[in-house]
């Protein structure tokens, strides 16, 4: 195969990239997109696939929110290997501290026309009666979604080619920049426009990126159907999700439209090996039957591992890379990278293009950080 | 000499053979172990533990491979829907 | 059986087949304590399954067994799911878990049917050869019934046997490997050869069981359950009413725990020394992971296993090497004899289920280039076989290789799963 000339280079068929090619695409542009893998092989593979509005930051709920729109005007086209489920989130209090966390969640979001409802701990055990009975009560938040992300990869991948996208998999990637993809066979793919959206890999490609891989295991069950309704996260998740340094897990359970039950999550830095690790496996599911005994008995039929993006200031880098011109990032989602997808590619292209962003860009801006060192 | 077992199947009677297993005792009353995700009757096929397509509900537990399990007096054993 | 911590052992034997067996029997003659799990209700494996009457090599094996209990721990209907540190494997069983620790571990893990999809392959009352011989010896009725069997390899013959003998209406044997192919291979353990002989003379009959060449199974029809077969026979399609279908092609190696544990294939089959040590040292590995080979492979090497695990290495003049190498070039002659037929890749329409635990097509299937792509974008290999079934199916159909292992290597409850390695 020998070099070849395009508009756009996604280097990265995950959920990001397919979104960013798919954006790019049905905006007339001639993209292609390259991944050394399959269609949302990484942590695209590995993922809950949870659409969740989160208010760590303003930021944060911008990005989730807008996203979380983009998806509910998508869901329509979506095909049922999809598996889109509008099956809420409710977010689990165990004591008076976490039940204040709930209203405060609540007055937020209802400040930003999120609906969201407190339960007590009677409506909690009517909507959830598998929870183990002393809970405090929760935050139900209805519109969240559940959905199964490599099928997404591949509808946006899908929806790409159909306008004119070209895709190459089982593809590795050399080095990136300069207008130029180089492959490891010495092929060059030369475009305008590349986008890292390598995920866990990007500061592989572009080397300055501050993303650390953060290791999550998941487990699945067989088939229960009706035993769980929405997808329940503990209010420690946060706690978890914000930590740079230890390892930790955190209640999250989701039901898939199958009737499985998917059980995370755990976070570990500094491990590059996908071998699952007993001990964290452990902690893991021991903390969900705290949350749910029904779940100790139900057979386990698979465990595995993935890889997070994670960046210092826990927000993605879209926007371009200082000191060349057609280096564009789309990543470190951590996650929120099926949630922010969608997000992500929007934001991405109307800032190639020159268009108004539909949120303000700055806080995910990969400028930033070099702005912060400038500033040290 | 050991004498037949005695158990329900959908809440009907049936009788085995001592020393049978359920799954058995689903073939004998003619009833399908499982329903597959498409909607397809699922019976034993390896008969030795690793296929689970023999799975039923036992007692109330389900997910139960059938083809492993021996047959108690008074079991009440249903197809995994 | 306590919950908690068993051992350590000596000597921890995997799977109580022939192979397993023979291991444990050489362990408590060296004055080693050994313990044997395995997942059935009965010692005995797959092939004689449970009692030993009437299988005189069994009852060798069983009596040193018998005579050393003090030093035996059986463990039946325990599955090992996970090896959470060295020296260590966690089991489960109906209602328990246990952490078995020990000092050195021989896998013998057998093998397990090859099921291969049709058209109605899925029907109720299809199944494996050796899965409707389990039922029969779990207590199905099966007298009186008409029985197809068909597939390929000496399991079909022993299965047609064993069933005509409980009564069964055998109608028709269909050995897919060719008349040429049967004719070269000698099977000395029923006289395989000298039967193939009697076949050719008395017009295709063996036992008495008229036994086709050539022939496999096209589809199985029925509406809620198995009515009757369509076979291919020398290029023409017939029709065979009959109420039970007993249909394999051959073994493939139970080779999960090895891999599980990091040890080295080669070919899909276990590496392992003269004296049967794997690539991972303290771990031995005997029978049918190493190769379809039969009972005599599996007492065999289960025997230099078992000796070398106990620090009593067979030396170089010792029969058992012959032995073996006289069962392994058996084995290898298995192998060619009944190697599929590439007709067998088009038995599937695009309809035809595949991944059955998830009803995956095999139109949808098709499409993709890898297991691994399969099993991500259909669910192919995600359900409780854990791609035991559809693993070798599509590995014959689409050349695709498996995955990486994980635990729990066979369905664990949560609560298993989350045992620490001290069993609590």
């Amino acid at each position: 195969m020998g070099n070849s000339r395009f508009e756009v280079v996604t280097v990265g068929a995950g959920i990001v990239g397919a979104a960013c090619a798919d954006e790019f695409a049905r905006r007339g542009m001639r993209v292609a997109v390259v991944d050394r893998d399959g269609i949302g092989s990484g942590a695209t593979a590995a993922g809950m696939g949870h659409i969740v509005v989160m208010d760590d930051s303003e930021s944060q709920f911008a990005l989730t929110r807008y996203s979380q729109q983009l998806w509910q005007r998508l869901r329509a086209e979506l095909p049922d290997d999809v598996e889109y489920e509008q099956c809420g989130t409710i977010w689990v209090a165990t004591d008076e501290e976490e039940m204040m966390e709930v209203r405060r969640k609540h007055a937020f979001y209802g400040e930003r026309g999120i609906p969201t409802g407190v339960l007590d701990a009677n409506r909690l055990k009517e909507n959830e009666p598998n929870l183990r009975d002393d809970m405090a009560g929760g935050l139900l938040v209805p519109e969240d979604v559940v959905l199964y992300p490599p099928c997404a990869a591949r509808f946006l991948i899908e929806r790409a080619r159909k306008h004119g996208a070209e895709v190459r998999l089982g593809v590795s990637v050399a080095k990136i920049g300069e207008e130029c993809v180089r492959l490891s066979d010495g092929t060059e793919i030369r475009a305008g426009i590349i986008v890292n959206a390598a995920g866990a890999w990007s500061a592989e490609f572009t080397p300055g990126i501050e993303i650390k891989k953060r290791k999550g295991h998941l487990v699945i069950t067989d088939r229960y159907p009706g035993f769980l309704r929405h997808q329940l996260v503990e209010l420690g998740y946060l706690k978890s999700a914000h930590s740079l340094t230890t390892d930790s897990v955190a209640v999250n359970v989701q039901p898939r439209k199958t009737g499985q039950i998917l059980i995370g999550s755990s976070r570990q830095y500094g491990t590059e090996h996908t071998q699952v690790d007993h001990g964290m496996l452990l902690r893991m599911l021991r903390r969900a039957q705290e949350y749910m005994p029904g779940i100790g008995p139900m057979s386990s039929l698979r465990t595995w591992t993935g890889f997070r993006a994670a960046t210092p200031d826990k927000l993605p880098l879209i926007g371009p890379w200082p000191g060349d011109k057609s280096l564009f990032l789309a990543t470190g989602h951590e996650g929120l990278g099926i949630t922010t997808s969608l997000a992500t590619a929007r934001l991405l292209v109307d800032q190639v293009t020159g268009s108004k962003t539909e949120i303000p860009v700055e806080p995910y801006l990969p400028s930033r950080a070099a702005k912060e060192i400038a500033h040290a | 000499m050991p004498s037949p077992v005695e158990l329900t199947v959908n809440g009907k009677p049936v009788t085995v053979p001592a020393e049978a297993t359920v799954a058995v005792a689903m073939m004998i009353a003619g009833v399908a172990c499982r329903t597959s995700v498409s909607g397809e009757p699922r019976s034993a096929l390896c008969g030795m533990g690793i296929c689970f397509e023999c799975r039923v509900v036992i007692n109330g537990l389900p997910h139960c491979r059938s083809c492993q399990i021996l047959c108690q007096p008074g079991m009440d054993v249903r197809a995994n829907e | 059986m306590n919950s908690g911590s068993t051992g350590p052992f000596d000597v921890l034997v995997v799977g109580g087949g022939p192979a397993g067996l023979s291991a444990a029997t050489r362990v408590v003659e060296c004055g080693k304590h050994v313990a044997i799990v395995d997942d059935n209700l009965t010692l005995g494996g797959q092939i004689w399954r449970g009692s030993p009457r009437g299988n005189p090599g069994l009852v060798d094996l069983f009596e040193p067994l018998r005579q050393s209990l003090s030093k035996l721990a059986v463990l039946s209907g325990t599955r090992v799911f996970d090896h959470p540190a060295p020296g260590v494997l966690l089991a489960e069983q109906a209602d328990d878990v246990c952490a078995l620790r020990y000092d050195k571990l021989i896998l013998a893990t057998g093998a397990r049917e090859r099921f291969l999809p049709f058209p109605g392959w899925t029907l109720p009352k299809v199944m494996g050869a050796g899965g409707l011989q389990a039922m029969v010896k779990s207590g199905l009725p099966i007298e009186g019934k008409r029985v197809v069997v068909a597939g390929t390899g000496p399991l079909l013959l022993a299965v047609a046997s064993y069933l005509k003998r409980h009564g069964a209406q055998v109608v028709l044997i269909c050995e897919q490997a060719s008349w040429s192919a049967l004719a070269a291979f000698g099977l000395r353990l029923i006289g395989f050869r000298q039967k193939i002989k009697e076949a050719l003379e008395l017009q295709g009959k063996i036992a008495g069981i008229p036994f086709a060449a050539n022939t496999w199974p096209v589809a199985a029809l029925g509406s809620s359950k198995l009515e009757s077969v369509t076979i291919s026979r020398g290029g023409k399609t017939s029709q065979i009413a009959c109420d039970y279908l007993a249909c394999g092609f051959h073994l493939v190696p139970n080779t999960e725990l090895p891999l599980l544990l990091g040890c080295e294939l080669e070919n899909d089959n276990v590496k392992v020394d003269e004296f049967q040590e794997t690539t991972v040292p303290g771990i031995f590995c005997a029978g049918e992971p190493l190769g379809i080979g039969g009972v005599e492979s599996a007492i065999v090497e289960g025997a230099i296993a078992g000796l070398t695990a106990c620090g009593q290495k067979p030396s170089g003049d010792s029969d058992l090497f012959r032995a073996r190498r006289k069962a392994r070039r058996f084995a290898r002659l298995m192998e060619r004899t009944f190697a599929l037929r590439r007709e067998l890749k088009d038995l599937p329409t695009t309809n035809t289920v595949v991944c059955r635990c998830e009803d995956v097509t095999y139109a949808r299937l098709k499409q993709h280039s890898s297991w691994r792509a399969g099993k991500l974008h259909t669910r192919c290999g995600m359900g409780p076989c854990q791609g035991r079934v559809c693993g070798p199916a599509t590995k014959f159909l689409f050349d695709w290789n498996p995955d990486s292992v994980r635990p729990p290597i066979f369905p664990a409850r949560v609560e298993s799963l989350a045992t620490s390695r001290n069993g609590t």
